[in-house]
């Protein structure tokens, strides 16, 4: 404190000034709520931009590792493999971030601000849709860090600028789906940390046992089979197709067709989760 | 809008478990409009979990209640339009600023971005934060952060404020600063539902008090009826010769009551709530040359209603409603 500081006490006079002015506004509309808690997200970032490092690390990593490891063994040539594996790549990423919405909105609950969010006369869902609509710009930007190195490290997508960044909107969208049950898992477990297990424990096996990183051609008939149907699989092709510039409308469909389906089961869930817990 | 009833807060038969955990079992309340009504309780006794329900955060699991007219599970959106809520854990945002936190309150009620942060300057000048204003919450000072929370509440005026223990942890000058301004909301208008452990802090500010232990209401009434239950006060007399205290304690025998010697060889008090007769007595004491050092004539204290009231002091946590965690 210097000796300039602003007076640190209360002022009674103008606290009843202020208290006595009781206009109400009339009530903000639900997406104009939404996008006030999507604001708070961005302004979380703002004030801790050290929280985008797992987003930004993580698939650095991922591209590197997957590259220079297993790219020759996997496909003869590092800028062979590099050419298939990066749609993948962009969609396990951006899909693994998903995982961290559930966690902050756990840690999130245990402050006392969420009371008073529920005791505020706003659109019940608003403040999860916040949330996860602020979330997506973590998305956006981990997606976009995938595509910046893998064109520095020699990816060309066929499909131009338009193609990636009409893939990147899909699986963007499709994790906004998919955060929606993390946000739920948030609810349901009792820790961050149990939260993060449970969520890669799941999708770790769904990412691996998808075409994200090898050509299910090679793989036996049972083990297809899954591959074929799981939807990490269809996100892919989907991307994969996009970024080539011939678009797989059924994968594109079926992959906004599964976001769209998660959602609308894991939103009434997820807000009766959150004015429950 | 709440037809001509006069009543603020009416529940009857409220309850909530938690598990095998009874956190309130069956509380009936009847608060006042435009007073403080004081819940007063030890730790554990369900204060919160009543609070929560009313301010229409959790639904009970039994009983009703109905908040400015309108039934918190029924019409729980209409209640949430008319109170606010600064909770137990300070109901703000510790991640952002002082100033953010306003804004994204008055964002949230409706307020355009300028109103917003036109409102949550004039808070936050009144409030004596606005030095602070653009700091994380999470380096405020307790009392910041009490105040801070305490205007978030207001940022629009509710009819109806609940207080969940708005002082605990505070210094005694952060404390009286959070008292003046309940006082100023009620002097406003508004209706103030207080809990606190701190016996005096009802003392101090509520109209109405209802003490309640283990899930359960165990008393009710002002401040003073609350005493007056309890029984008498006490003359409290320290000589300036403890060897005259024998003396002394025939003389206040005679002139007013049973006589307690305390554990300082210099004093003594005598069982008393009538003023006059404690200046008759102080009187014969002086007649009898009986030098005083000091004399005070008390009222009983919460502390005392509580432990009559329990059987136990507010300060021990009741061994059934202990925490699990
Ligand atoms: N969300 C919850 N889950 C499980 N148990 C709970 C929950 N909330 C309260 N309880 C239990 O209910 C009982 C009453 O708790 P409550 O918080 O209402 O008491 P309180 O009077 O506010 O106490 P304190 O003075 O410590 O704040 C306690 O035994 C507490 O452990
Ligand atoms: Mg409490």
């Amino acid at each position: 404190m210097t000796a300039t500081a602003p007076r640190t006490d209360a002022d009674t006079a103008a606290v009843r000034r202020a208290i006595a002015s009781t206009a109400r506004p009339p009530r903000p509309g639900p997406l104009a709520t939404a996008l006030t808690f999507g604001w708070r997200g961005m302004l979380k970032i703002k004030h801790v931009p050290e929280q985008l490092i797992d987003v930004t690390i993580t698939p650095v990593l991922f591209v590197l590792m997957f590259t220079y490891l297993f790219g020759g063994a996997l496909a003869g040539s590092t800028s062979a493999y590099l050419q298939y594996v990066l749609p993948g790549i962009l969609v396990m990423s951006v899909v693994f971030t998903t995982v961290y919405s559930g966690v902050a909105l756990n840690t999130d609950l245990t402050k006392g601000v969420v009371d008073r969010f529920r005791s505020l006369p706003i659109w019940r869902p608003a403040p999860l849709l916040g949330a996860l609509l602020g979330d997506s710009v973590r998305y956006v930007l981990a997606g976009t860090v995938i595509l910046v190195l893998g064109v520095a490290l020699g990816y060309r997508p066929e499909g131009g600028a338009a193609g990636a960044l009409a893939a990147l909107a899909l699986v963007v969208v499709f994790s906004f789906g998919l955060s929606w049950v993390y946000s739920a898992v948030g609810l349901v477990l009792r820790s961050p940390s149990a939260v993060l297990n449970g969520g890669f424990m799941v999708l770790f096996p769904l990412t691996f046992l998808s075409n994200v990183f090898v050509d299910p051609r090679t793989l036996p008939g049972p083990l297809r089979a899954f591959v074929d149907v799981n939807p990490i699989s269809v996100l892919a092709t989907a991307t994969r197709s996009l970024m080539a510039g011939a678009p797989d409308g059924t994968a594109i469909a079926v992959s906004l067709a599964v976001a769209a389906g998660l959602a609308a089961v894991f939103l009434p869930v997820t807000t009766r989760l959150y004015r429950s817990r | 809008m709440t037809s001509g009833s006069t009543l603020a807060i009416e529940a009857t038969g409220l309850a909530k478990s938690y598990g095998e955990t009874r956190a309130v079992a069956g509380v009936d309340l009847a608060v006042p409009a435009g007073a403080i009504y004081g819940v007063l309780g030890p730790n554990g006794a369900g204060k919160t979990t009543t609070i929560r329900m009313l301010a229409t955060i959790v639904p009970p699991d039994a009983g009703t209640a109905r908040v400015l007219g309108h039934d918190v599970v029924t019409e729980a959106d209409a209640v949430r339009g008319l109170v606010s809520l600064t909770g137990q854990l300070a109901s703000v945002d510790e991640e952002l600023t002082g100033r953010e936190n306003l804004v994204l309150v008055g964002r949230l009620l409706g307020h355009r971005r300028a109103a917003a942060r036109a409102r949550a300057d004039e808070l936050l000048e009144a409030f004596g934060i606005a030095g602070a204003a653009g700091k994380l919450v999470k380096h405020y000072s307790g009392g910041m952060r009490r105040r801070l929370d305490i205007a978030a509440s207001i940022v629009v005026t509710p009819q109806l404020a609940f207080l969940d223990e708005p002082t605990t942890g505070l210094d005694p000058r952060s404390r009286n600063q959070v008292w003046e301004i309940v006082r100023a909301l009620v002097a406003e208008g508004t209706t103030v539902l207080l809990c606190t452990q701190y016996l005096e802090e009802a003392d101090q500010l509520a109209d109405g008090i209802v003490v309640i232990d283990r899930g359960r209401v165990i008393a009710e009434g002002t401040p003073g009826q609350l005493k007056a239950s309890v029984g008498n006060g006490a003359l409290h007399v320290r000589l300036l010769d403890p060897a005259r205290r024998p003396e002394a304690a025939r003389l206040l025998e005679s002139a007013v009551g049973t006589v307690t010697l305390e554990p300082d060889p210099a004093a003594l008090s005598a069982a008393c709530s009538d003023a006059d007769r404690a200046a008759t007595a102080v009187g014969a004491l002086g007649r009898a040359g009986v030098g005083l050092a000091d004399f005070s004539l008390d009222q009983p204290s919460l502390d005392e209603v509580f432990l009559s009231l329990t059987g136990h002091l507010a300060e021990e946590p009741a061994p059934a409603t202990q925490e699990a965690s």
